[in-house]
């Protein structure tokens, strides 16, 4: 392949590309992400290509193994286009009958299909599946459609037209206009106007200035980010030249954790097309501007997420945040200029260069402009990757994206944010999602986690375990955010074991205020979240835990007791059986079994065993 | 130079110095045990909080690293600075309950006892990082760091073993504000005493007095870095003028 020196040669690659697809030809589409590989889909994908070639079909049928499609809870996943027929939970054995039915000949086969929770109707289509109708994917929506480790892929769907756009038909200070104009804010968590950071960035002193993409997406249950740049890293690229060239940048990085070994290979791949095709490197198609990209494997720090920890880390200094009194944009990677934003930010511009800041800044709420991905996860029915416009109710995205919650369980809280987000409950579900209410609601946006909690989840222990998870991340620099987590999690742990003692609430609170006000950097400010709006919306379950040394919804062992209901119990040994410490005795046919309270270690294996609901929890 | 406030006194300052520097200068008291004019500030501590109004808003900052500027309104003594203060010392007082140091801080913002459990075992390191940047900044040899991560955190050696690094200077125990590292010279063997671990270092006797006057590693150190002969040292300061 020889560089493309010009716009022209671009857009003429890209009609040869699209000239020698078939528009009409069957493309079996399987999701790669990763929700799909733990369901087996790299076999699925394997066995559609072998037996594609085995039938002798290669000229008739294309296979793609694409990114991720997001409905992670019904993987494998397999869309068969151009018609979007929507297949889900496919395994190796319905491959041979996909191709020869369906492909072939285009019938449906009904077994594959996904069936409404709600209505209990079978849906062929992927448009016309719940989970998909709600959302708007605009930076999401190639992922289906797309090969990640083909550049022409990519090119077949517009990509690096925006590119070449700003290239030859804008200034760097146009570019920065025009993202300014979008109001689009930072997806990394902070919501800072990526534009206003981008034009700092310009005006900061230095002919030196670097371009980082914050890939370091540490979240437990979000994988957003992940998904994003496995799935279509071409788009995270697009965006990182864009910016390079409106800010003045010729060197980028891509700060990605090790533990993403597929975003690794897939950007690295992503990477060596673009240089190939003339995309990156010196003289991007001819224009006279330089760029190259790097990537940097970090360890799995949560800090590192945090810009000044992630450029220490990027140095080869241990992952520390540093005071940013002074900007990074004005001293950031070894103290010159530096731009950072996230994955999903970056793949927003090219976006907004090709359909226009107008078009951008009408979707959404007046202050948070666009799309958000949010990983969906928890006690909800459809967990996945969802993208959503600004503006959208929780209530929307939980029960009519996410199918609401399983059994007959009634929703208690969601937690946006991350584990330093906060959790909101039922009453303010109608909340629109966006930047500003959320932190009005003591949550926040963060990276864009939303965890689905039921009446089983315990407030307290919830709180217990995201302080836990912080301590553990942090990094230790600073007094409130070692010590103070480590308070909370003492005294959150006393009241989950029936130590919790009258004024533990207060102490809670004015430890949290020192974290806010005293901690160093975002990981501080910002773990007190779940504590503070848990007490703020569930003080009656701190006040139980404390006061009447009760645990309401039955989750904290210390509190509570497993008890035989005898009008219930038959006698029917299943428990017995189960119950690895012989607590539980049998009595005789017909007659309940008998539960010895100082055997029982409270493991609850017996409440889930029984068919009957003959154990109850006290 | 920059005009700013600090607590109503208007005071001048160079460009680029830092809150914390300049209320000294002026005899303004602000507490702060992670901060050395001799290194690099580190924002660790959070004891020299202050509050600031940039935009129309107050906030806290650490006035070690916020450097002063034009018009700047500080405020050195207000609930939420206290708040802070005090809340970090009794996490001190928690973690270090033994020592005096932080006994004495505690006391000064009005608390005996903390709320929090008691840790065991004399500790008295509070993770200042002040030793680990001495020996980095000044002495130049890194033979301490700060390792694992969080609550985990400590000041150490590499392997908590003898660092073949070490000159045995004792600049870290000099520097050390709660006393977390000790050094003592006894006969012709310097100790320097730290939580994770225990040297022991060689002192060379003076050819005139007969005194055991200084590390053996840390002159050849010096005679390293500064281009002398070896000979140089074999003689005291004392005897030497």
């Amino acid at each position: 392949m020889n560089r493309l020196s010009s716009p022209d040669e671009l857009e003429g690659i890209r009609k040869s590309i699209i000239k020698h697809r078939d528009p009409n030809k069957p493309c079996v589409t399987i999701c790669g992400g990763t929700g799909c590989h733990a369901y087996g889909c790299e076999r699925v994908a394997a066995i559609f290509k072998q037996e594609v070639e085995k039938q002798g079909l290669e000229t008739k049928v294309d296979v793609r193994a694409t990114g991720c499609h997001g409905f992670c809870e019904r993987g494998p996943l397999v869309v068969i286009r151009p018609e979007s027929i929507f297949y889900q939970r496919v395994s190796v054995e319905d491959v041979p009958e996909i191709i020869s039915e369906t492909v072939l000949k285009g019938n449906i086969i009904d077994r594959l299909l996904y069936t409404d929770p709600n209505t209990g109707k079978k849906i062929i289509y992927e448009p016309e599946v719940p989970f998909y109708r709600k959302q708007k994917r605009l930076v999401f929506g190639n992922n289906g459609y797309i090969d990640p480790a083909i550049i022409d892929d990519y090119l077949a769907v517009g990509g690096y037209a925006a590119l070449s756009k700003v290239l030859f038909r804008m200034l760097p200070e146009e570019v920065i206009e025009e993202v300014k104009k979008s109001r689009l804010r930072g997806r990394g968590g902070g919501g800072f106007p990526t534009g206003i950071k981008w034009e700092a960035c310009r005006r900061a002193k230095g002919d030196t200035k670097y371009i980082i993409c914050n890939a370091d997406e540490g979240d437990p249950g979000a994988y957003m980010d992940r998904s994003l740049i496995e799935g279509n890293p071409h788009s995270v690229l697009e965006g990182m030249i864009i910016g390079a060239y409106a800010i003045g940048g010729h060197q980028g990085y891509i700060y990605v954790r090790h533990e993403y070994p597929l975003a690794v290979k897939n950007v690295e791949i992503a990477i060596k097309q673009a240089e190939e095709y003339g995309l990156l490197g010196n003289n991007i198609l001819g224009s006279g501007f330089d760029f190259s990209v790097r990537i940097n494997r970090g360890g799995g720090a949560f800090v590192c997420g945090e810009s000044s920890a992630l450029m220490a880390s990027l140095e080869g200094k241990p992952g520390e945040p540093r005071e940013k009194y002074i900007h990074t944009v004005e001293r950031g990677l070894w103290d010159k200029p530096t731009n950072l934003n996230n994955v999903e930010t970056w793949a927003n511009v090219p976006l907004i260069i090709n359909q226009g800041a107008d078009w951008f800044a009408e979707i959404g709420t007046p202050k948070s402009k666009g799309t958000k991905i949010f990983s969906l996860v928890g006690k909800v029915n459809n967990t996945g990757l969802v993208e959503v416009p600004m503006g959208i109710t929780l209530r929307e995205v939980v029960y009519d994206i996410g199918g609401g919650i399983p059994g007959d369980k009634g929703f208690k809280a969601v937690q946006t944010g991350g584990p330093s987000g906060g959790v909101i409950p039922e009453s303010l579900l109608d909340l629109p999602v966006d930047f500003d209410e959320l932190t009005k609601a003591g949550s926040m946006m963060g990276s864009g986690g939303m965890i689905v909690m039921d009446e089983d989840n315990c407030m307290v222990d919830i709180a217990k375990y995201f302080i836990s998870f912080l301590e553990g991340e942090s990094c230790g620099k600073c007094v409130p955010c070692r010590e103070g987590l480590k308070r909370m999690r003492e005294i959150l742990t006393d009241i989950t074991e029936g130590r919790g003692k009258e004024g533990d609430i207060e102490l809670l609170e004015l430890l949290s205020a020192a974290l806010i006000d005293g901690s160093l950097c975002a990981l501080g400010t910002t773990a007190p979240n779940p504590v503070l709006t848990t007490i703020h919306y569930f003080r009656d379950e701190y006040e139980a835990h404390i006061k009447d040394k009760k645990c309401p919804a039955g989750v904290c062992k210390e509190l509570i007791t497993y008890q035989i209901i005898e009008e219930k119990c038959p006698g029917c040994r299943l428990c017995v059986k189960a119950c690895p410490v012989g607590a539980i005795t049998f009595m005789g046919k017909k007659k309940p079994v008998i539960l010895d309270q100082e055997k029982c270690i409270k493991c609850g294996i017996c409440y889930d065993v029984c068919k009957l609901g003959a154990i109850k929890v006290e | 130079m920059v005009t700013l406030s600090i607590d109503g006194r208007e005071v001048q300052a160079e460009e680029g110095a830092m809150i914390l520097e300049v209320a000294r200068a002026h005899n303004i008291y602000i507490p702060a045990l992670c901060y050395h004019e001799e290194v690099a500030p580190y924002g660790a501590c959070r004891l020299c909080m202050v509050e600031i109004v940039t935009n129309g808003k107050e906030r806290l900052v650490a006035s070690c690293l916020y450097p002063v500027e034009e018009g700047l309104r500080v405020k050195t003594n207000t609930e939420k600075v206290n708040n802070v203060r005090r809340i970090v010392a009794e996490l001190l007082l928690a973690r270090c309950p033994d020592s005096e140091v932080i006994q004495e801080l505690a006391s000064k913002l009005g608390i005996d006892k903390p709320s929090f459990r008691l840790e065991e075992g004399n500790r008295k390191c509070i993770l200042c990082a002040l030793c680990t940047r001495v020996c980095q900044e000044v002495v130049g040899v890194s033979a301490i760091s700060l390792v694992n991560r969080g609550v985990d955190r400590q000041m150490t050696t590499p392997f908590n073993d003898f660092s073949e690094a070490c000159i045995g200077c004792g600049s870290c125990a000099y520097v050390c504000p709660t006393g977390a590292i000790s050094m003592e010279d006894v006969g012709d063997t310097r100790i320097i005493d730290m939580p994770q671990v225990k040297m022991e270092f060689k002192l060379r006797k003076c050819n005139k007095c007969g005194k055991y006057w200084a590390p053996e590693r840390q002159l050849e150190y010096i005679a390293k870095i500064a281009g002398l002969a070896p000979e140089i040292f074999d003689v005291c300061p004392d005897c030497r003028q």
